[in-house]
């Protein structure tokens, strides 16, 4: 028979919410963000600074153009006698030195504004980090303070009950319990202890609450994972990843392109020039001589490279570590956050990541001729001293199902579980009441004289075919039945699995236990595959195995053993509570030591590309409407201007129109740089065709109203 | 009116319906399946490699292939020019011609040797028998093999395959495709009325005036015309070209030639689907240089067939451009035929381009800017697959993944050398050349209609030269020394840039461990992706080119329709 366990689950639901990233949450301590914008335009302004303003090939064009722009408002004459009014040049060529100015102060600020987000959340963690004093253990066995800034790797500390620890380390000695809120934001002290592979590291800035330990510490200073992470956050540490150049490469030909075409362009106007003024009169030649001054050329220069994407590419590259971050989770590197992106394969272990770490009874099936209500009456007797959530929920269960203890439960005395009995229970008033391994539970009842029934096997097989584990439930000598502990799957992770199907990813599930057990979870779960009775050499070989088919595979582990399998991942995803050995192979670290986050992991690196990628097309697809703006109106004395579609005022008004459109369109995009364009798990195809749709046909679109609008606004003539 | 549509929409279909056949011959060939001819042409080629010090033809890195166009092709740039300096000792020569000027030899022996075959001369009157058949025939089947050899190791790059042995390649281009296909068309092409002679003119008395006597040249046309249209070669034995009588008689020769100028640059895309063994993608592919073939066919033809609206005010009805036209064609096939050559790299003419209505002279310009309307021999099914490589990467990071095509990532490597291959080379190879004449124009263009058609002239010239197309728009004093030269340049880089590193591209690819596909994986044989490359190759393409259009053709066209 079994229990609805769903109505009141009776284990914490995990916070969160079942697909995309979890902007929402945020367990780093509240980030500071006020000032942000005052130093960020002061930032957008020192950034003007050539040796700076050069790493930005397409924004060192423009800033280049402004500074000759400004010398021709000064001087129109300076390329050559213009026979036009030169106080009417005077203001085109301020104006269009003006907006080309601020082109680069606002591909500056978005810069700055990312770097500003990324400063405050590192300065938050920095609260964290300030210098301490700690108890050096010295060789001889004596203790001094010592600055933590003095502490180098391999020195041996002592903490006691309300230090702060003075950097990351490994416990060597002693029991403790730490508060690590202050990095993980989890409330709940963390139990620290030595040996064990999970509970032995502890970070800078967390604070012993009990007892003390004694620390061999890890890292030197400024090498520790917080320093890590405030560099990668701050944008200091960031190296442009490989995808982001080739994009840059491609960013800086384009930009050649139109400089030649520019170039070109001035000799060819000059014959043309020189064939209206046979045509149809010097007034008509002059005219159009003017019309493309230098100035005019350098604007058409600027509106036709992709100064949208050239002033927001940093931004996003910084903004997507930003998010990492917000996610509690140290990337090493931003090549690790794209790697995300591309990842094929999610090697994920069954427990913990896929399960609750916890088995839940669901069922109970009595043999030897007993009732369900009497089988729950012995299992509620056999767990009432078992304080781990199997046991609880077994009581839990028991009770639902109407039992009630039939003795005082100050006279019983709990048997505790041990690997060697491999069972657990309660002895009161002379009765043994136990459960535990259905092959120990035998072994107990025949000592104690029963007998065992052939049902009992015939239940222990049901309960095993449907993925659970059977325990054997007896009281005496006399068998009860089969308590079916059940793997409880993560609510909502179906549905993200499925996501990642469509999205192309595959799920391949790890766990020690049996085939049957592992095939039933595996397909409740809805993983792609699964490997049973794994060994942690099998997670390397099913990496590789993968590999060698030229995927790429992203996994999460803990356990130094674990480690050749994370360095061998492409993205390996080190659970903050780990071992040192795992955190150093892997290239992020989780905070939360929460496994489930590398399926947010994968959208947040798809998202990085899909913003870089959604901004590049937008701003390539801009340059058909600037084209039809500037071209028939500077042209129009050779008898083009009919190509004006969008009936733009004046050449002028098209000019500069078409340039603070260029310039606006970089802080209104600053947003969605920030924040990235909003993922959807859809198949490739389908996010094509969404997003050709929004950034291509909206690229195209968008600038032909905008300058259209502007133009009308503008007070030129 | 009608009769003109109905040759353009069924020489279009006949293109249409060889490119698969003739697409999986080429496939069978370079995939080294049986194929008809193997009996003959297997020992034949095993000579001929064995003579060329080649025993067993390993396969060729990208460097390696691409060490050897640019030897071979040096090699064969010297023996030519030696040739056509020294016509005037060498037999052959029964018009007794002597040397040419040493720059109108270098840059006729570039501009055969890369595939151009732009003339700044006139055939009959400049050039020996022997000059042009041992010199400008040898390099029209040299020339047009390597666009096929290279296009072959770049699909076969492409689809992940070693890049093969350039000499090889080369040698079975010829043996197997051009030379089969040659001989029975310079047969029909005899047959049709083409001379096919080593004697001299024929000299008879004048119709006219019967005391004056008449020279009509002719000379071993057949043979030389069709490769000349096969090989996207385009250089005429005479002067006019395929205007002439001799090399292009009647309707049937002129649409032999037509199909002929586009029948190996498409099937190329049909040979890449058999390679990839998905030939949906490859039609998928082919769709984009159709259409805008018809587009612009379309846009040409009207054009020609409205005629000039100034002539029509003085004739006082509607009359179809022809002006410069042959009769015997008309407008519809020689907007078919200009349409065609300047699309596919070929370069032959029927009529005058120059005396184009300016949508034909834009429609002309805009194939020569794109490149890829079927482009030329083997590179432009290349560059196509460039243009859907670069449309991957900018378009693919839109899915959120490294950009992949065919399963193969597309990173840094790949796109300098894509963008560098088919965005930087071609505005330089134009744009700065000709932007240096028109500086000059008076010293350096010997423009003959100055205006914005004069213009389209200039930049006309050097587009052709880039694009190694070789028609001339025509009306420029073109043998000067500085056309000659500043020409050989654009031919030169148009040329060997781009080779160079579409080979190294393909080797970069090839040597990429393949990425499984799954649903997460940018489709690129769908309609989609397909129409977003059409937009990318217009976007980043054609709007380099506009302020060039813009001031040319179009600003003649509202000049015209103004009554200008």
């Amino acid at each position: 028979m079994s229990v609805d366990l769903s109505s009141k689950p009776p284990f914490r639901v995990p916070r969160r919410v079942p697909q995309g990233p979890r902007d929402t949450r945020r367990h780093t301590p509240k980030t500071d963000f006020r000032g942000l914008y005052p130093r960020a335009i002061k930032a957008a302004f020192l950034k003007l600074d050539p040796r700076v303003a050069v790493k930005h090939p397409v924004m060192f064009v423009v800033w280049l153009g402004t500074i000759i722009t400004f010398l021709v408002t000064i001087n129109p004459n300076l390329f050559g006698t213009i026979q036009a009014d030169i106080s009417q040049q005077r203001i085109l060529n301020g104006t269009i030195t003006f907006v080309l100015f601020f082109t680069v102060v606002f591909a500056n600020f978005a810069e700055a504004i990312a770097e500003g987000r990324g400063k405050a959340q590192a300065d938050s963690l920095r609260t964290t980090r300030s210098d301490t004093m700690a108890r050096k253990v010295m060789a001889d066995g004596s203790i001094q303070e010592v600055s933590s800034t003095d502490l180098r790797r391999g020195d041996h500390v002592k903490v006691i009950a309300g230090d702060m620890i003075p950097a990351d380390g490994e416990v060597i000695q002693g029991i403790a319990s730490v508060d690590e809120s202050a990095i993980t934001g989890e409330s709940a002290p963390v139990l620290k202890q030595p040996g064990t592979d999970i509970m032995s590291s502890v970070m800078a800035g967390t604070r012993i609450l009990s007892d003390e330990l004694l620390l061999r510490i890890t890292h030197d200073p400024g090498q520790g994972f917080i320093d890590r992470m405030i560099a990668l956050v701050e944008g200091a540490a960031r190296t442009k990843t490989p995808n982001e150049i080739a994009l840059t490469v491609l960013l800086a030909v384009l930009t050649q392109v139109f400089l030649i075409v520019i170039a070109t362009l001035s000799p060819i106007a000059n014959y043309i020039a020189n064939v209206l003024a046979n045509t149809s009169g010097a007034t008509v030649a002059n005219e159009f001589r003017a019309g493309v001054s230098v100035a005019v050329l350098i604007s058409l220069l600027v509106a036709l490279i992709p100064t949208t994407i050239g002033g927001l590419l940093s931004a996003i590259g910084i903004a997507g570590m930003d998010r990492v971050a917000q996610f509690n989770v140290i990337a090493t590197s931003g090549r690790a956050v794209e790697a995300c992106g591309d990842v094929n394969t999610l090697v994920l272990d069954k427990t913990g990541t896929i399960t609750l770490g916890n088995r839940l009874a669901d069922e109970l099936i009595p043999v030897n001729g007993h009732t369900v209500e009497e089988m729950a009456n012995v299992c509620l007797a056999a767990s009432v001293f078992d304080e781990t959530p199997e046991g609880r929920s077994i009581v839990a269960l028991a009770e639902k199902l109407g039992a009630t203890l039939d003795f005082d439960r100050t006279m019983g005395k709990g048997v505790e579980f041990s690997a060697r009995t491999r069972m657990s229970g309660t002895d009161v008033a002379g009765q043994e009441y136990r459960k535990g391994a259905v092959d120990s539970i035998k072994g107990f009842v025949r000592s104690r004289g029963g007998t065992v029934p052939d049902t009992l096997d015939a239940a222990y097989e049901h309960v095993s075919r449907r993925g659970g584990t059977p325990l054997a439930v007896c009281k005496g000598s006399d068998v009860y039945g089969i308590i079916h502990l059940k793997d409880i799957i993560k609510p909502g992770l179906r549905e993200r699995f499925d996501q990642l199907r469509r999205m192309g990813v595959k799920t391949v599930m790890l766990t020690g236990d049996n085939r049957i057990t592992a095939s039933v979870i595996a397909q409740e779960a809805g993983v792609d595959d699964f490997i049973a009775e794994a060994t942690p050499e099998d997670k390397i070989d099913v990496i590789r195995r993968e590999q060698a088919e030229g995927k790429l595979v992203a996994m999460t582990g803990d356990g130094t053993n674990d480690a050749p399998a994370l360095a061998q991942a492409n993205v390996g995803l080190a659970m903050n509570s780990g071992t040192q050995a795992a955190k150093e192979a892997a290239n992020m670290v989780d905070l939360d030591s929460d496994p489930t986050k590398l399926i947010d992991l994968v959208t947040i690196g798809k998202q990085l590309l899909i913003t870089r990628g959604a901004l590049t097309t937008f701003s390539v697809a801009n340059d058909i409407a600037k084209y039809f703006a500037i071209i028939p109106t500077i042209f129009a004395a050779a008898g083009i201007g009919s190509l004006n579609i969008m009936g733009l005022k004046s050449a002028e008004s098209a000019i500069v129109s078409a340039l603070i459109y260029n310039a606006l369109i970089i802080p209104a995009l600053i947003p969605l740089a920030l924040k990235g364009v909003r993922f959807r798990p859809l198949t490739a195809d389908q996010l094509l065709r969404r997003n050709i749709f929004i950034y291509g046909l909206g690229g195209m679109i968008t600038p032909f109203i905008a300058i259209k609008v502007i133009d009308i606004l503008l007070p030129l003539p | 009116m009608l009769q003109g549509w109905i040759q353009i929409a069924f020489t279009l279909l006949i293109v249409v319906v060889i490119s698969p056949v003739l697409g999986s011959y080429i496939a069978d060939v370079f995939l080294a399946r049986p194929t008809i001819l193997d009996a003959v042409l297997h020992p034949l080629e095993r000579v001929i490699l064995r003579w060329g010090g080649m025993n067993t033809p390993g396969p060729m890195s990208g460097w390696q292939y691409a060490r050897a166009v640019l030897a071979s092709n040096f090699a064969m740039l010297i023996v030519v020019y030696l040739i056509l300096m020294l016509q005037g000792v060498l037999p052959f020569n029964p018009t007794e011609r002597g040397t040419p000027s040493w720059h109108l030899a270098l840059h006729t022996a570039i501009s055969f040797v890369t595939n151009t075959n732009q003339q700044h001369y006139a055939g009959e009157t400049t050039f020996s028998y022997f000059s042009q058949f041992a010199a400008l025939g040898f390099t029209m089947f040299t020339s047009a093999a390597t666009g096929i050899a290279v296009a072959i190791a770049f699909i076969r790059g492409l689809t992940g395959r070693p890049l093969g042995n350039f000499y090889s390649d080369m040698v079975q281009a010829i043996t197997r495709i051009l030379l089969p296909l040659s001989v029975v068309g310079a047969v029909v092409l005899m047959a049709a009325g083409v001379p096919e002679t080593l004697a001299g003119p024929v000299v008879f008395p004048s119709l006219e005036d019967p005391s004056l006597s008449q020279a009509i040249a002719r000379g071993p046309v057949a043979h030389f015309e069709i490769i000349k249209v096969l090989g996207e070669n385009g250089g005429g034995f005479f002067s006019t070209n395929s205007a002439h009588p001799f090399e292009n008689p009647n309707g049937w020769t002129n649409l032999i030639q037509l199909v002929a100028i586009l029948s190996i640059p498409s099937s190329l895309i049909m040979t890449y689907g058999f390679f990839a063994n998905n030939l949906r993608q490859a039609w998928l592919v082919y769709t984009i240089p159709l259409t805008i073939l018809i587009g612009l066919l379309v846009i040409t033809a009207t054009g020609e067939y409205q005629g000039n609206p100034e002539v029509n005010a003085l004739l006082g009805g509607q009359a179809p451009n022809l002006e410069g036209k042959e009769v015997r064609f008309g407008w519809a096939q020689s907007a078919l035929y200009a349409v065609f050559t300047t699309a596919s790299m070929c370069g032959a003419v029927n009529s005058m381009h120059d005396s184009f209505l300016p949508s034909g002279g834009f429609a002309m310009l805009f194939n020569m800017f794109l490149q890829i309307v079927f482009g030329g021999q083997g590179t432009g099914t290349a560059y196509l697959f460039a243009y859907l490589i670069l449309a991957v990467f900018v378009t693919g990071l839109m899915v959120g993944r490294t950009p992949e095509f065919l399963g193969r990532k597309i990173e840094k490597r790949e796109v300098v050398l894509a963008s560098l291959l088919i965005l930087l080379v071609h505005p330089i190879a134009i744009l700065i050349p000709a932007g240096i004449t028109l500086a000059f124009s008076t010293q350096l263009a010997g423009i003959s209609n100055p205006g914005f058609h004069g213009l389209s002239q200039v930049i006309y010239e050097y587009a052709s030269a880039a694009a190694n197309n070789g028609s001339g728009f025509e009306g420029l004093d073109s043998t000067t020394l500085w056309w000659n030269l500043s020409t050989s340049v654009s031919l030169l880089a148009g040329r060997y840039i781009p080779i160079v590193a579409l080979l190294l591209l393909a080797d970069s690819l090839s040597h990429k461990q393949p990425v499984p596909l799954t649903a997460g994986t940018l489709r690129t044989d769908t309609g989609l992706f397909v129409g977003v490359t059409a937009g990318v190759i217009l976007i980043l393409g054609a709007l380099t080119f506009f302020p060039a259009l813009a001031l040319g053709p179009i600003a003649e066209a509202f000049q015209i329709a103004g009554g200008g």
